[in-house]
């Protein structure tokens, strides 16, 4: 336990340099020594996803990463999605659509389905519920969560769009 | 959060009139979407210990010795303490049922064993240190000499004469036998053309709130706060003085976000009991977090009866008795209400059908288990699941159509006393069928269903279930729950302070303590109409003993229907004295003030008018009060109601069931669900999704399973089979809306009414969809293997 290993890392675009216990888990690197409390823990062994972030733009489970895994490497937690003030669409779907009750899976999922997103912009009900298997929700039923990805989904290639369009013109 | 703000910034926007009904976004939202909420495990008290929690590997047996020496000796260990050195405990876990004149046998429960365990997971010892994962390697390191005894895990077994007893005290494993009847239910049977019988069981489930348990607890100078993952702060408070032995003016709890609860946190742990004490003893703050397994094996699972059902009735379908024993697993020690949980079953064992006699006897039973106590729908889901199965059942023997059999019996007059004493407010049970029916096509489906089947080469089967309910809701009217009644030790009334600020924002406080339902949305509508606001200028605050009165929080789906009530009546005694401040000022007479368009205004004379913080300013700047008046804007309520409420509806379910393997698919889920007017529908749909997911999980796929060593074999989300977005459909929801005439906002509980409702539809589409191969029964959960089976057994 008195063995520390350092590690370098950015996290939501902050440099950090720490020491840390090799068996440290990168969810309690994020929560107890950056503070990072809006990555959520719910079953350590993979399954409900509420530790969602990502790592090197992929998204991972933070309860099974070690913490040392992630040296060197670019971390983005719910608190740094948007980068900046505003909310990433995501956010707002689920705002709008009601896609959370008690909020608690919900930083996981929004993760989970910015990953989805970023590898297929127009995903069908089945592959947004496919694609969001790993993550559990016991409030919503995922319903409405379900509609919010798809929402979300429209509203980034919307932007997208005029992206391209304000790059032609 | 600048977006987030902007977006709710309707403060300036004219209020009142009209926000009530509305889908509004949820006021809570911002906070969580952007990972800023603070859950229990969030919060951080400098100097703090961390607790790891010595748990029994041993389902039933007497520790010998434990030896913490090792434990005690690792670098940073703080202490460690057992059951033994807490004997300054002033009482053990009270359960709070006493029914009067039925003995309920209630074993000492303290937050660490004394003596001898009774289920695996049992706390046996607790160690604190300042490093939270060091304190889980010196955990490993306490040696506890258990002496096995024998296991019983079967509560039939457990009945049965020469079953181990669990606790030598009672002489028995029985906990109670409790009865509740109503008509001749004897010589219904006895003159009935037919009668049904059928053994149902409801297995054991768990809560599965996604956020794991935990307590925070600091001690300064005689005094004790407590932040708490609970459904039940102010209840807690009680509780913990009761244990602890201190006053209850020294104790604060607070509940902070709390990542779901469905029942499973409407409970006092020995774990919130055992960080208290720990912060008393070390005078350190104390944080105990669970992890999931702790979760599995020690947060109270629900359901778990084996129900023996007889119907009477005539060859016609005329429904005469239901008469039903029920057989409860109660684990092998009580939280604070276990028992009567199985009792509420009793309430709507008949349903929405006019029976003559109702008979309803539960027997209580201790296993080497952990308990069972209230998991969303408590008692109710047992009812619906029991009484819904059972029609279809008899509607096959009788050879009726199994709609028409529930036609024919339909309670149509309301309000209605029924055989065993309860009144149902009111209902239209017609109304949502016929609503139930028009959005799922059914001949439409019949069609299909046929064609599907009789493919040669590759038969479909393709069935079709009903679940037409009734639930009871609303806890309560103090005076049937309480002490003289049902034996509940408490009151069942909920609380409000309506407070208006100087500046003419307002402040909220409920008694109580939301989780993830939006009460401070729909609280804020109800509130924002009463008081010529928007939503937005109205902050409700719940879950701090330290605020508010005294409230008796959340659970039995009475945060709306009693909650609200309260709410709405303490906004109506703040509009009454604004009336007559303004009345006052502007020379009217107080009976001519009305809400109207944002302000408060003279009937007939729009341009003479006052906002309320012009009337906030009169009340708190008290120059020129009407003669008599207090200063000050700032109201409380106390309601009690007169009933329950009874919410109703109609769930259809299509399922398709593949015959080689047994899997079952949800084609459809149609929702019609009546809870009265909507104050936000948003919230109405959202709950019913999820209800109705919560119970497709227990219909077919999660089950509580020990093995017959007592060991929990489902103790991880690996084996506990949690549905995933993948396993459940999208929902078809509608309503109707009938007035309770219970509370003036008219309005009935949702949070648990799909829950309460839908198992009995999947069973009875499977049935439906197996009816040809012969399948006329099975139990859930439905998994692939259970139903494989079943069609294998049909086919012999």
């Amino acid at each position: 336990m008195s063995t520390r290993v350092p590690i370098r890392l950015s996290v939501n675009g902050r440099a950090h340099e720490l020491e840390v216990e090799p068996r440290l888990l990168l969810v309690h690197l994020l929560r107890d020594q950056l503070g990072l409390t809006g990555t959520h823990v719910g079953c350590d062994t993979s399954n409900c996803g509420a530790c969602t972030v990502h790592l090197d733009g992929e998204a991972v489970k933070s309860c099974t990463v070690l913490a040392v895994q992630a040296d060197a490497a670019e971390v983005t937690t719910i608190e740094g999605l948007t980068g900046g003030d505003g909310l990433h669409p995501l956010q707002a779907a689920f705002w709008e659509d009601h896609a959370l009750q008690c909020g608690y899976c919900t930083p996981g999922m929004i993760m989970a389905a910015a990953d989805l997103l970023a590898r297929n912009p127009d995903p069908s009900e089945e592959e947004i519920r496919h694609g969001l298997e790993g993550n559990l929700c016991r409030c919503t039923g995922y319903h409405n969560i379900v509609r919010a990805v798809r929402d979300a989904a429209a509203e980034l290639r919307a932007r997208e769009a005029g992206a391209r369009t304000t790059e032609v013109v | 959060m600048g977006a987030a703000g902007a977006e709710t910034a309707e403060r300036g926007l004219p209020g009142g009139n009209g926000y009530v009904g509305r889908a509004l976004k949820r006021k809570e939202d911002p906070r969580l979407i952007t990972g800023r909420a603070t859950y229990v495990d969030d919060l951080v008290l400098p100097g703090t210990l961390y607790a790891a929690i010595v748990r029994s590997p041993e389902a039933h047996a007497r520790i010998a010795s434990i030896d913490v020496s090792a434990a005690a000796a690792r670098e940073g260990i703080e202490a460690v303490f057992t059951g033994e050195d807490m004997d300054d405990l002033a009482a053990p876990c009270p359960m709070v049922w006493v029914p009067p004149g039925v003995e309920v046998h209630v074993p000492d429960h303290w937050p660490l064993a004394r003596g001898k365990v009774g289920y695996v997971g049992q706390a046996v010892a607790v160690v604190l240190g300042s490093d939270k994962y060091a304190v889980v390697d010196a955990a490993e390191e306490v040696l506890v000499d258990y002496e096995p005894l024998p296991v019983v895990v079967d509560p039939e077994a457990a009945l049965r004469d020469g079953a181990p007893i669990i606790h030598e005290q009672f002489g028995t494993n029985q906990v109670f036998e409790w009865e509740l009847a109503g008509g001749d239910v004897d010589a219904a049977f006895a003159e009935a053309d037919v009668v049904m019988e059928r053994r149902v069981v409801n297995h054991r489930t768990a809560g599965a709130a996604i956020e794991p348990r935990g307590a925070l607890a600091e001690w300064r100078e005689d005094h004790l706060t407590l932040w708490s993952s609970t459904q039940i702060p102010h209840v807690a408070r009680v509780i913990l003085s009761i244990e602890l032995g201190i006053p209850e003016e020294r104790i604060r709890v607070v509940a902070p976000e709390v990542g779901g609860g469905f029942g499973s946190k409407l409970q006092v742990y020995g774990e919130e009991t055992l960080t208290a004490w720990c912060a008393r003893k070390t005078g350190r703050p104390v944080k105990w977090t669970a992890t999931r397994s702790d979760d599995m094996l020690t947060t109270h699972h629900g359901r778990d009866q084996i129900d023996y059902v007889r119907i009477a009735a005539t060859r016609e379908g005329e429904l005469k008795a239901i008469d039903v024993r029920v057989i409860q697993d109660c684990g092998s020690y009580h939280l604070i209400e276990g028992p009567v949980i199985p009792t509420f079953t009793s309430c709507v064992v008949s349903g929405v059908y006019d029976f003559d006699a109702v008979r309803t006897t539960i027997v209580g039973v201790f296993t080497n288990k952990v308990t069972t106590d209230a998991i969303r729908g408590a008692g109710r889901p047992e009812a619906t699941h029991l009484i819904e199965v059972c029609i279809d059942q008899l509607a096959d023997e009788l050879g009726i159509d199994r709609l028409e059999l529930r036609r024919r019996n339909f309670i149509r007059d309301f309000p209605n006393e029924r055989p065993h004493g309860f009144v149902y407010d009111s209902g239209d049970y017609d109304g949502t069928l016929d609503k139930c029916l028009e959005l799922l096509d059914l001949d439409g489906f019949r069609r299909e269903q046929e064609q599907l089947r009789s493919d040669p080469d590759r038969p479909v089967y393709r069935g079709v279930g009903f679940s037409t309910y009734v639930e009871i809701c609303g806890l309560g009217p103090s005076r049937a729950l309480g002490p003289d009644g049902w034996g509940m030790q408490g009151g069942y009334f909920e609380s409000a302070q309506v407070r208006v600020l100087p500046t003419g924002g307002v402040m909220v406080y409920t008694g109580t303590s939301p989780h993830g339902q939006g009460l401070e949305t729909s609280m804020a509508q109800i509130v924002a109409d009463r008081l010529g606001l928007a939503p937005d200028a109205v902050e409700v605050i719940h879950g701090d003993t330290n605020t508010g009165p005294f409230g008796k929080d959340t659970y039995g789906s009475r945060s709306l229907s009693v909650g609200g009530e309260a709410v709405a009546r303490a906004a109506e005694k703040v509009q009454d004295k604004a009336k007559r401040i303004v009345a006052h000022k502007l020379e009217a007479a107080p009976e001519d003030i009305e809400v109207a368009e944002g302000v408060f205004r003279v009937k007939g004379s729009p341009e003479q008018s006052m906002t309320l913080a012009e009337v906030a300013t009169e009340a708190y700047i008290p120059a020129d009060l009407p003669e008599g008046l207090e200063a000050g804007l700032d109201e409380i309520s106390f309601y009690d109601p007169d009933n329950f409420v009874w919410p109703f509806g109609a769930h259809a379910c299509v399922v398709e069931v593949d015959a080689e393997t047994g899997r079952v698919e949800i084609v459809r889920w149609i929702a019609v669900d009546d809870c009265g007017p909507a104050i936000n529908p948003k919230l109405i749909d959202g709950q019913v999704h999820g209800g109705a997911v919560h119970a497709i999980g227990q219909a077919l796929y999660e089950r509580i399973h020990y093995d017959e060593a007592g060991q929990l074999v489902t103790g991880t989300f690996v084996d506990y089979g949690l549905p995933t977005a993948a396993e459940v459909p999208s929902f078809e929801t509608a309503r109707t809306e009938t007035r309770s005439p219970t509370n003036t906002l008219g309005v009935k509980g949702v949070g648990e009414a799909a829950t309460i409702a839908a198992s009995p539809a999947i069973v009875n589409a499977v049935i439906d969809a197996l009816r040809p191969l012969g399948v006329r029964y099975i139990d859930m959960p439905l998994t692939s293997e259970r139903v494989w089976n079943a069609i294998q057994e049909a086919k012999r």
